[in-house]
């Protein structure tokens, strides 16, 4: 274990936590602004998103077998196949690609 | 708030969080691949899944790491992020049964996810504290398990196997997505503009000051203000636990 990571994770998992915990035990009403409340809403989606590209292009080590695998995982969310599923046959086809022989 | 004790019981709970857990497993094997790629060591992955139990947030907090980002970065990454978890709080606290007294709600907010909400709040009746210990239990244990076993084989599977995993957690986070965004074109529009600009980030000389944690929040908070704005959702109030507004 190295110190300076583990200030890293435990500043990042107190963080979260009091993310989750305070409105949990002190909230007891509705937000009403009908701004914070879209933006609360898109705000998962846009993270994803913003996490994923241009990511997802360097998570194989290889272009072509990310492009691949993205291919695959979106045809199959489009289908609304369940996560595990898209998880593991975009991983499948990207290892299939980095079988070929170019 | 509502006072009536709930007829849900820990085993209803567990029962309810198994298939959560067994997608727990597998993502979370990707997770702990994509750690081990990145240079951080076994116990450390899991230590991070033990203690967070998050998925994006997870993955942006290796980033900041691995970067050696400052702490003050990673406060912001994961406020920005986990922030959906304040407003699916907000929504739980109206779904529990009165035996959810202050304590209880503590250790229970520990093993609020996307998918915990989800199954908690759909829910005919209000829950209580053990339907929702148990919900959480499997999902806990598929997490940390997955992260232990992806990060260990991370060091012994083949090179190609292994980078061909580090897909796995990105796949997923599409498929969270799309189905939503097929549906909605708010949704649909706050995906394209978030990823706009994190390649815009990314690629464009100018912008390439900007570290990874910090363009995960810049690239979200715009998107998703602009969207707010441009597109926001329903006025009725008890739509607001951001995951099942509809648009008006």
């Amino acid at each position: 274990m190295r110190l300076s990571i583990l200030i890293y994770i435990a500043v990042m998992a107190l963080t979260t936590y009091l993310v989750r915990m305070i409105p949990v035990t002190a909230f007891r009403k509705k937000i009403t602004s009908r701004f914070a409340r879209s933006f609360f809403y898109y705000i998962p989606y846009a993270v994803l998103a913003a996490m994923t590209f241009p990511a997802i292009f360097y998570s194989t080590g290889s272009l072509l077998s990310a492009a691949v695998g993205l291919a695959v995982a979106m045809v199959l969310a489009w289908k609304s196949c369940s996560l595990i599923v898209v998880s593991l046959a975009a991983s499948l086809a990207a290892f299939l690609v980095s079988l070929l022989p170019f | 708030m509502s006072q009536r004790i709930s007829p849900y019981r820990y085993r209803h709970g567990l029962r309810d969080g198994l298939p959560i857990g067994l997608g727990y497993l597998s993502v979370s094997f990707g997770f702990g691949i994509s750690a081990v790629g990145e240079g951080l060591r076994v116990l450390e992955a899991l230590i991070i899944s033990m203690t967070n139990l998050t998925s994006a947030g997870q993955v942006a907090g290796v980033t900041v790491i691995v970067a050696a980002g400052t702490l003050f970065e990673m406060i912001l990454t994961q406020l920005v992020i986990n922030l959906r978890y304040s407003l699916m709080g907000i929504t739980l606290t109206q779904r529990l049964d009165a035996r959810c007294t202050t304590p209880r709600r503590m250790l229970m907010s520990f093993g609020l996810t996307d998918e915990i909400f989800a199954v908690a709040v759909s829910k005919p009746y209000p829950v209580g504290p053990s339907y929702f210990y148990g919900l959480m239990t499997l999902p806990y244990i598929g997490w940390a398990g997955g992260t232990l076993l992806g990060a260990l084989a991370g060091q012994i599977l083949p090179t190609e196997l292994r980078m061909s995993m580090g897909i796995m957690i990105y796949a997923m986070f599409v498929a969270i997505v799309l189905p939503p965004a097929k549906k909605e074109h708010g949704v649909a529009l706050v995906v394209m503009l978030a990823a706009a600009l994190s390649c815009c980030v990314r690629f464009l000389p100018f912008l390439q000051w900007i570290s990874g944690g910090f363009s995960i929040i810049i690239c979200a908070v715009i998107a998703a203000a602009v969207m707010a704005i441009v597109k926001p959702i329903s006025e009725d109030p008890s739509d607001g636990d951001g995951g099942q507004a509809h648009e008006a």
